[in-house]
């Protein structure tokens, strides 16, 4: 899990999508799925919603993102389950390669809210009311009214002198602000996962030693 | 004191305990398959690292494989050859265990994990698929990984967890006749909503799910995901021995003995304390049918689609208007009048052997409607052979439905085979916009309900044709 990256603090422009349940789908269908590689996938981005057809790649001007004032959008304010769906983690690697840094929503689906984190971008659950306040505001002026997110305070500044606190678990935390390598924080605990096979073996030997066809 | 089976199978596992709701927790075994494992393999790779403990490990293939007769390498979808010769040499590299395209135990992977016993009640396991909890029905402690946490699985044999809260779902009375497992899942998760499992491994329970053969209970933990939960179980109990006993996998002898009065204890104490508990009458699930664009979006075949305005909550309002415009349907419209252009049997929520014994028992003797294309695509390569012993194939073939090799098919559009523009009645798990295909309108339904809709060639009950 070398993928994550440090991220402290954060201003940028925000983009309100705010429908609940949007899935790993939508975010990034299968079709876009082309090469083995985790590298590209930002012009496949919603590409359902974001184009009138896959092919032509012509922008639809309704979509969101397509719009002159959201188009350098890094921060999504979204509905109830973003996320939810496949466990595809291209819809993560598609939305930071488009340069989205931070995500706000009243809840995500669990797998993709896992792979934001391995992957650096913050993904915090926020009341669908608090969102719903900083949209009215962003989208007033949406260049100018930029959000800051302050990740080693736990605050988001929006109005002059306003600024909400979020809750995040701590490892999650330490994950973004250190950008740990979890596999080698996991290896160095070998003899430890080693004493717990050799006990688990004695007592469940079948998981360890079964018909090799 | 009284443990959950949450508990059991949590503490079975747990090597360190990381601080806050997190573990470090052993996983017995990892599950790959070629659209999502290529690329977690490659990383490793490209790391230098090695798998930790490559015989616990397998893969696959049925993402992107074609199911269309006389297949081989070559794939409708576009680029589909590099994922598939991409994950046979990282496979063939890591020395894990892989069911190529013509193995004969090739199938979708939680269909194949299950019906080989390489996971088996107790067991934690792990896949980079959703889908993952399928494999609950076991009674065992699995779930659905990003492909940099099945890199981090493969590399230390472990995974850092977070301890989701318990839920115990109580199935009570029982169903009426047509009433099948795929139409208790929908019904559950239409009445608590699709965010109602997050945070929660669920643990699905009652009478009526103790009369549900595995198949049936494979089906209701495939779709623990689509509540947002972290997992679904159910407690083994002697169908589950049977069903892996003799398995290619599983313990033989007297560690078949051990391991079975190991299983015995794999359930839910008498008074064991849940974070939350919900009920569901059986008597008032009837064979069910979704209007909409997620599973929670779900109506009774003989109702109507409903007022948008109907919800209480604004947001559900602005969700049903949203996918109704792109289900092209009206409120108030009743479902037995939608016409369909497209009927799929398939997939890791309903393409196992009684799947198909069901739907052909209703297809014998039956026609499918002119305008309608049918497939039916069975689970895994053993599933297909064994319903051609039973003869299920020429069934479905004399009806009108194509018969497929193994794989997940038109479950989902990868960018080849497509449902795109048309509506189909669907034995899948997600009626996501363009899941099947681009502008793709998809019902969901059991096995049962697609078989009558298909020969009617609207949305039917078994009763209706």
């Amino acid at each position: 899990m070398t993928n994550a990256r440090k991220q402290v603090f954060h201003r940028g422009i925000a983009a309100p999508l705010l429908q609940p349940n949007i899935d790993t789908d939508a975010i990034i269908p299968s079709r876009e799925i082309r090469r083995v590689s985790k590298e590209g996938l930002g012009d496949a981005l919603f590409s359902g919603w974001r184009y009138r057809s896959a092919e032509s790649r012509e922008p639809e001007p309704g979509f969101i993102l397509n719009q002159a004032q959201y188009r350098e959008a890094s921060i999504l304010l979204a509905g109830d389950n973003f996320g939810c769906g496949s466990s595809r983690e291209h819809a993560v690697w598609a939305l930071k390669d488009f340069g989205v840094k931070v995500i706000l929503a009243p809840s995500f689906g669990g797998i993709f809210f896992n792979n934001c984190a391995l992957n650096g971008i913050l993904a915090i659950e926020l009341e669908e009311e608090a969102i719903a306040r900083l949209a009215r505001w962003v989208q007033a002026d949406p260049g100018g009214n930029r959000l800051e997110i302050d990740l080693a305070a736990q605050r988001i500044r929006w109005r002059e002198g306003k600024e909400m606190r979020f809750d995040i678990e701590p490892a999650r935390r330490s994950l973004l602000l250190e950008g740990l390598d979890s596999i080698a924080a996991t290896l160095r605990r070998e003899s430890a996962i080693r004493v717990f096979e050799e006990q688990d073996r004695q007592s469940r030997p079948w998981v360890y030693e079964f018909p090799d066809r | 004191m009284p443990a959950t089976l949450l508990e059991k199978l949590w503490n079975l596992h747990e090597i360190a305990d990381l601080g806050g709701r997190d573990s470090l927790i052993h996983i017995d075994r990892i599950f790959l398959h070629e659209r999502t494992g290529s690329i977690a393999l490659r990383g490793l790779e490209q790391e230098g690292r090695n798998v930790r403990a490559p015989r616990r490990a397998f893969c696959t293939m049925d993402h992107i494989v074609d199911t269309r007769p006389g297949r081989g390498d070559i794939s409708l979808v576009p680029h589909g050859r590099e994922f598939i010769e991409a994950t046979r040499h990282s496979a063939r590299n890591a020395g894990i265990h892989l069911f190529d395209i013509d193995d004969s135990r090739q199938g979708i992977v939680h269909v194949v994990a299950a019906e080989n016993g390489i996971v088996l009640p107790g067991m934690s396991a792990v896949c980079p698929d959703s889908h993952t909890c399928t494999l609950g029905a076991l009674g065992a402690l699995a779930w659905g990984i990003g492909s940099t946490e099945a890199e981090h699985a493969l590399a230390t044999s472990c995974l850092r967890a977070s301890r989701p809260r318990s839920m115990r779902v109580n199935f009570v009375g029982t169903t009426t006749p047509g009433v099948t497992a795929k139409d208790m899942i929908l019904h559950l998760i239409a009445g608590f909503g699709s965010r109602a499992g997050r945070g929660f491994a669920v643990e699905f329970a009652g009478p009526a799910i103790y009369d549900l053969n595995m198949d049936g209970r494979f089906t209701i933990c495939n779709m623990a995901v689509e509540m947002g939960a972290f997992t679904g179980m159910i407690a083994p109990d002697e169908h589950t021995i049977a069903y892996v006993r003799d398995a290619p996998y599983a313990p033989r002898g007297p560690l078949a003995e051990q391991a079975e009065a190991h299983w015995r204890e794999l359930h839910s104490d008498e008074g064991a304390e849940f974070d939350r508990e919900l009920e569901v009458d059986c008597a008032r699930i009837a064979p069910s049918v979704t209007w909409g664009t997620n599973p929670e979006q779900l109506v009774g075949i003989n109702g109507v689609v409903p007022e948008p305005g109907a919800f209480d909550d604004p947001q559900q309002s602005l969700a049903a208007r949203q996918a109704q415009a792109y289900m092209d349907l009206e409120p108030g419209t009743s479902m037995r009048s939608v016409r369909i252009d497209a009927a799929f049997i398939g997939s890791c929520t309903n393409n196992r052997l009684d799947d198909l014994r069901d739907a052909a028992n209703h297809l014998r003797g039956r026609k499918v409607a002119s305008w309608v294309q049918a497939l039916c695509v069975p689970g895994s390569s053993a599933i297909k052979r064994q319903a051609e012993a039973e003869g299920l194939d020429e069934i479905f073939q004399a009806a009108g439905f194509e018969w497929r090799e193994a794989g997940c098919s038109l479950c989902f559009h990868a960018g080849g085979e497509s449902f795109g523009g048309r509506r189909v009645i669907s034995s899948t798990n997600r009626n996501f916009q363009g899941r099947q295909g681009p502008g793709a309108r998809t019902h969901l339904a059991s096995p049962l309900t697609v078989a009558a809709s298909a020969c009617r060639g609207y949305i039917s009950t078994a009763e209706d044709s």
